[in-house]
């Protein structure tokens, strides 16, 4: 009969209308189908029905840890009556090195006899530039530059707003926890596991000379690949 | 590779291997043209080099007597240290698969001519115009060699080594201005005009320079005359480039009699960045973010297809775990990739965004998995030389990673292939728009170098997973879509034969996911630092999920930057059979045509 695929179709559409308000019905007496966080997880999830819309900005999905937009520099807690956390950074200049559209400026710090300081005394990221590819913090070394989840970063002006400085980049490493605590404890394990086995190699460099330290070095292979499992980031 | 992989399945489909017919057609093609091809004795090269005058000959000889019927990628590169332009083909064998028969070309720098090869293979056409305009190189015999990516006004060949870009600083990142004595500066504000363009020396324009109306329908020859016996006259008419149908930034000069199409040329370069120019300053891990903004619906493959071809130049091993990473992710983005191609193919056909909405509905969990993997949902940067970035996540939204995959491949993917089926593939519309309309036969989608679906659907079936395969595809149990009537109906009917193909995929590999759970997946080498062990090129290909992608390259010993950098992209090779398909047919399927082959912008333009 002709017509009867576009019946067909029609059917399949029904389905999805229905499905719909059913869900808005089940979720009636659970705090609602939208302006609901919970029901915002099942919706968007492989168990969500009908059709859906998640209307931002009063609603806005919640981003994964890896998720990763803008980099930050990651710094020391504040003290009170300090401006600035210490940076984590020591200005090796490894993520200005990677960084694929050269959007990171760096200007290491010098001490008075006018030997490196490590420690950058300017760090600049052209966000118009940056892609988000997030190499910087893959490779970074010391864990000091991180992505941010903040991706509402439209402003009216871009010649003057969107070059962020030391300033604007620099957030303290609670903040870091609080956006991505599982990778922030993986970091803090592997920190940890690296400084032990450095004092372990210092001491066995004092007592007995350098013998080739096989332990080590497999200990190190074994910490390579964690983080290649993405255990630790 | 562990125990994990499957046994081949004793009945059945039995993987398809090829023995190379490479070797046969070198020695055959010496014998024949002895005098004037040679071996290509560059370490870490191979191929043949064939004299300029005679590269007609040999290209009719491989497609007419050795089966190599398939000329996939034309690209050319400049040895400037050797004073020579080189012209590099790679052809295939359709019936025989295996790996390409590389040809060269090499001919003076200062007036490189070569002749030209679309007459022999239609295909070669806009590849051509690629390389004149890109590299300046001139192919004899072309008819229609004009610039095809730059404007026409444009000044010089910027892949040329020599050719420098207004707002150069050095030939290769990382540059020196970014650390240690780092002072930001805007690019844009160095040039001397304040904005990104260059201008020829002594140039002054007075605006009488160039004929806006004339030149953009330069190509376009058609005579006045018309249907007999009616007083109408042939129009050329703009599609595009703002044109909702175009999806993105394109432009279809139409010649029209009537209603009914006599000629049609695309024009294209809106978006336009040199991607390969950027590709040969950075270094090799830094492409890979850029490989996403080509097909920007499909990143994940893109990655895919150049880190096997760095993996090819620097002989990385992949650990198990990877590989099947790699083939999750790359046959979750062809899905992905068609369900947003039927989206909006129906969408050109008049069912306005309702079946779009649906496919949405799923696509957006693929991307889920994309984010909470990569970290991004469609700029994912994922891959990398000897593996993939990180390990699969924990969770995807509030799921673990295993049960949502389960439920996405066993439930959510077949039901909406299912429900589309419902919804239009007998909807008398579609049909009724989509039989006979656009039609290509096997023998035009191989001359014109079509890959993908486009291929497949007239009847040809030719797909690098099976013909040439990498990863494990071999070892995998799948069959090749194929349709034959080779028009837009068959089109949406072979991307649901390839998304049910790719489940079928998916659901061999979920086992080998939760046995390898907890491996290495990455090899140890560091990356950000990489410099290439030899000398060589390289060609990394993939089946993308709009055609054959390709990568090549050639690297210097130690070099941290690739020499020459190219892309075969699918979706811009396969618009050169849009005039074939289009012709005699009305504006309105045009469309529709455009929607089948399913183009990317990004990575038309490059
Ligand atoms: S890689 Fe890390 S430590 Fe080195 S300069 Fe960049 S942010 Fe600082
Ligand atoms: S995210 Fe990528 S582009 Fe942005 S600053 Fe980091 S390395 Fe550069």
């Amino acid at each position: 009969m002709y017509g009867l695929g576009v019946l067909k179709g029609m059917a399949v559409t029904m389905k999805h209308f229905v499905a719909t308000y059913m869900d808005d019905i089940h979720w009636l007496s659970r705090g609602g189908r939208y302006y609901n966080d919970n029901a915002l997880q099942v919706r968007q999830s492989t168990k969500g029905k009908g059709v859906v819309t998640v209307f931002y900005p009063e609603e806005k999905l919640p981003v994964p840890e890896r998720f990763r937009f803008v980099p930050f520099l990651v710094t020391d807690e504040l003290e009170a009556g300090q401006q600035w956390g210490h940076d984590w950074c020591t200005s090796c200049g490894i993520c200005a090195k990677v960084c694929p559209p050269q959007c990171i400026w760096i200007e290491r710090g010098k001490q008075p006899n006018g030997r490196p300081k490590p420690e950058p005394e300017k760090f600049f990221i052209d966000i118009d530039i940056c892609m988000n590819c997030g190499l910087c913090a893959e490779f970074c070394p010391f864990d000091a530059i991180k992505m941010d989840h903040d991706y509402e970063l439209a402003s009216y002006d871009r010649t003057t707003a969107h070059i962020h400085d030391k300033e604007r980049l620099s957030k303290p490493i609670s903040y870091w926890r609080s956006i991505a605590p599982k990778r922030a404890d993986a970091e803090l394990a592997a920190r940890e596991f690296t400084q032990l086995s450095k004092s372990k190699k210092k001491s066995r460099g004092r007592d007995a000379g350098d013998e080739p330290e096989q332990e080590e070095r497999i200990e190190a292979a074994k910490l390579r690949q964690l983080q290649y499992q993405g255990v630790l980031y | 590779m562990s125990d994990t992989i499957l046994e081949a399945p004793a009945t059945g489909d039995q993987p398809v291997v090829f023995d190379n017919p490479v070797d046969e057609v070198t020695a055959a093609l010496k014998e024949r043209f002895t005098e004037f091809v040679a071996d290509d004795t560059r370490p870490g090269y191979g191929g043949l080099v064939v004299s300029a005058d005679k590269i007609v000959e040999v290209a009719e000889a491989l497609r007419d007597d050795l089966g190599f019927n398939y000329l996939s990628s034309v690209t050319g590169v400049d040895l400037i240290e050797e004073d020579k332009m080189e012209v590099v083909y790679h052809a295939y064998s359709i019936d025989k698969g295996g790996d390409a028969m590389v040809l060269k070309v090499q001919v003076d720098r200062d007036n490189p001519v070569v002749p030209s090869l679309t007459p022999t293979y239609p295909g070669a056409d806009f590849q051509e115009r690629e390389a004149w305009d890109l590299l300046g190189i001139r192919f004899e015999g072309h008819p229609d060699l004009r610039r095809i990516l730059t404007w026409d006004g444009f000044h010089g060949h910027p892949l040329r080594k020599d050719w420098k870009e207004p707002f150069f600083e050095e030939e290769a990142k990382p540059f020196g201005s970014r650390w240690p004595a780092g002072e930001v500066f805007r690019a844009e504000e160095k040039n001397v005009y304040g904005k990104n363009v260059q201008y020829p020396e002594g140039w002054a324009p007075s605006g009488a320079e160039y004929e806006a109306e004339t030149d953009s329908y330069a190509g376009i020859t058609y005579s006045r005359e018309s249907t007999p016996g009616l007083k109408t006259e042939k129009v050329t008419v703009n599609m595009g480039p703002q044109h909702p149908s175009t999806h993105g930034v394109f432009r279809m000069a139409l010649t029209l009699d009537g209603e009914t199409i006599v000629g049609l040329k695309p024009v294209m370069g809106y978006l336009h960045r040199n991607h390969e120019k950027i590709g040969e300053r950075n270094t090799f891990i830094q492409n890979i973010p850029y490989t996403d903004r080509l097909d920007y619906i499909s990143s994940m493959s893109n990655n895919l297809g150049y880190v096997l071809g760095v993996e090819k130049l620097m002989e990385a091993e992949v650990p198990e775990r990877a590989e099947w990473i790699r083939i999750l992710m790359a046959e979750l983005t062809r899905i992905s990739n068609h369900l947003w191609a039927l989206g909006f193919l129906l969408n050109d056909m008049g069912a306005l965004q309702t079946p779009m909405i649906y496919y949405y509905i799923e696509r957006e969990l693929i991307l889920d998995l994309f984010e909470a993997t990569a970290g991004s949902r469609m700029m994912c940067n994922y891959m990398r030389f000897g593996g993939v970035a990180y390990d699969l996540p924990d969770q995807v939204r509030d799921q673990p990673v295993m049960d949502f995959l389960h439920d996405l491949v066993y439930d959510r993917l077949p039901r909406v292939l299912h429900q589309g089926d419902e919804l239009v593939t007998g909807n008398e519309i579609v049909r009724a728009r989509g039989i006979g309309y656009g039609y290509l036969s096997a023998e035009d989608a191989i001359a014109f170098s079509a890959a993908g679906p486009l291929l497949r659907a007239s009847g040809v079936p030719y797909d690098v997973r099976r013909a040439n395969p990498y990863s494990y595809y071999e070892h995998l149990d799948f069959d090749v879509a194929v349709r034959y009537n080779g028009d837009i109906y068959d089109r949406y009917l072979i991307r649901i034969d390839e998304m049910q193909q790719s489940l079928r995929i998916l659901e061999q590999v979920l086992p080998h996911l939760k046995a390898t759970e907890g491996a290495s997946i990455i090899g140890s080498k560091p990356q950000y630092a990489l410099r290439m062990p030899n000398a060589g090129e390289a060609y990394g290909r993939v089946e993308n999920p709009k055609g054959e992608l390709g990568y090549y390259m050639t690297a210097k010993r130690r070099s941290a930057n690739p020499e020459r950098y190219h892309v075969r992209a699918p979706s811009f090779i396969n618009l050169t059979a849009l005039e074939k398909m289009c012709m005699g047919h009305k504006v309105a399927d045009v469309v529709a045509i455009l929607g089948s082959i399913d183009i990317v912008l990004g990575e038309v333009d490059r």
